[in-house]
């Protein structure tokens, strides 16, 4: 039950786009059509969840203070926690590559679909932030899994949402200096107050 | 007195240290190709940072130390980076930039790191700064890409301050903390929660690209 509340809280609740602010480069440059912003929200989804629970592995068998007591009692006073920022984004990049290989050689269709987004994931602010979040709360590593799937579907969801309301928005008449980004800011303001209505949901 | 004049052995003139050129490296981001309302890079610490004034001006301040000397040191290596490695040597290089930074703020400014929070750890994955190294560092002289990483990290550096003034004055009546509503006669501001949420930021940064916007002529289509 827990672990479900998690899951909302990090889907709606705490929306990586709209409460954190994260990954924010990538959703307003590839949110112009529905169809590559699935893409993009897809590749993100799946990043995420394999992302977090391995940085969660990485920060309790090595970085923290003490993590590396299995090997023997002589590391066990060993705090390694600066050394996360550098891990965690060797980690991913790392990551990122090897889903990028694996795709390409099981499902040649959908790494057609996603494979252009995937390099630019590694420096997407919202794989970075979630492991960062996630070791500083210190989760468990079912709730790190869930944290990590929870806030790619938020970002899924926001990114398509976006799309589909930039897609309508050719057809209107906007002022020339707010075209693009500053009606785009602006649009993604008001979906924030929509989603702040999710605030105190809890099953 | 002889009125000869005696011809100046041509040396090959050296650039002088703020040439035109090299001018325009610093103010170009400043506004018309500003990193954060021209070339949208960098919006994700632009907005979550700037409830206040003070953590801004800190963030503002490390993100500009990060731009300056990841510039310097990809530009000085950029001879013998191989182009396949590029971006893994760039990572390297910025996480270990802002590393520094963590330490630092977490050792003589601990108040505002806590408030920071994660957001120091994400410069790494700050557009601006690998931007900067790709487009620039990688292919210029170091005095140059100095010039270039000290021109980004001001045209940010404005853009986040502008916005957390507004959102720190509306929001709850201050600047850096000071009382300033309460000094020129609203003495009972209500504090605004809009403006303090989220939402609030997307707001104002919105005005300000308006703004800039219909002032520079520059339209995206």
């Amino acid at each position: 039950m827990d672990l479900l509340n998690l899951g909302i809280k990090s889907i709606f609740i705490e929306n990586m786009v709209f409460s954190y602010f994260l990954g924010m480069c990538s959703f307003l440059a590839v949110s112009k059509k529905v169809s590559t912003a699935f893409g993009l929200g897809l590749a993100v989804v799946f990043v995420l969840g394999i992302t977090v629970p391995m940085n969660w592995l990485l920060n309790e068998f090595v970085l923290n203070e003490g993590a590396l007591s299995w090997l023997g009692s002589n590391f066990a006073e060993i705090d390694l926690s600066f050394l996360r920022f550098i891990m965690f984004i060797a980690i991913i990049a790392a990551m990122v590559q090897l889903v990028e290989m694996t795709i390409e050689k099981f499902s040649p269709s959908l790494y057609g679909s996603l494979g252009i987004f995937l390099p630019l994931i590694a420096v997407n602010c919202a794989i970075l932030g979630s492991s960062l979040f996630m070791a500083q709360r210190d989760y468990t590593i079912g709730e790190a899994t869930v944290f990590g799937f929870g806030s790619g579907i938020g970002f899924f969801l926001a990114i398509i949402a976006l799309a589909a309301i930039r897609e309508k928005l050719r057809y209107s008449n906007v002022p020339d200096g707010l075209k693009g980004l500053g009606i785009t800011m602006f649009i993604t303001g008001l979906m924030g107050i929509a989603f702040m209505s999710f605030m105190g949901i809890s099953i | 007195m002889s009125t000869e004049t005696i011809e100046a052995p041509v040396a090959k003139e050296s650039e002088s240290l703020l040439s035109k050129r090299r001018k325009k490296f610093v103010t170009d981001p400043l506004n018309d190709d500003n990193p954060v309302t021209v070339q949208v890079l960098g919006i994700c610490s632009a907005l979550a940072v700037t409830t206040q004034m003070k953590p801004t001006m800190v963030m503002a301040m490390s993100v500009i130390f990060v731009l300056i000397f990841s510039n310097l040191i990809i530009s000085l290596m950029r001879n013998a980076i191989p182009g396949r490695v590029r971006i893994i040597v760039q990572l390297a290089v910025v996480a270990t930039l802002v590393t520094l930074v963590n330490e630092v703020l977490k050792a003589y400014a601990f108040d505002i790191y806590k408030q920071l929070s994660v957001f120091i750890g994400l410069i790494i994955t700050n557009c601006i700064v690998m931007g900067r190294l790709e487009a620039f560092a990688l292919g210029n002289k170091p005095y140059d890409s100095v010039l270039d990483g000290l021109g980004s990290g001001l045209g940010y550096s404005w853009i986040i301050l502008a916005v957390a003034f507004f959102r720190e004055l509306w929001g709850s009546g201050k600047v850096f903390g000071y009382d300033l509503m309460g000094a020129i006669g609203f003495e009972n501001f209500a504090a605004n929660g809009l403006m303090v949420s989220p939402v609030g930021a997307f707001i104002v940064l919105g005005f300000i690209i308006w703004v800039q916007r219909s002032k520079t002529g520059y339209v995206e289509h």
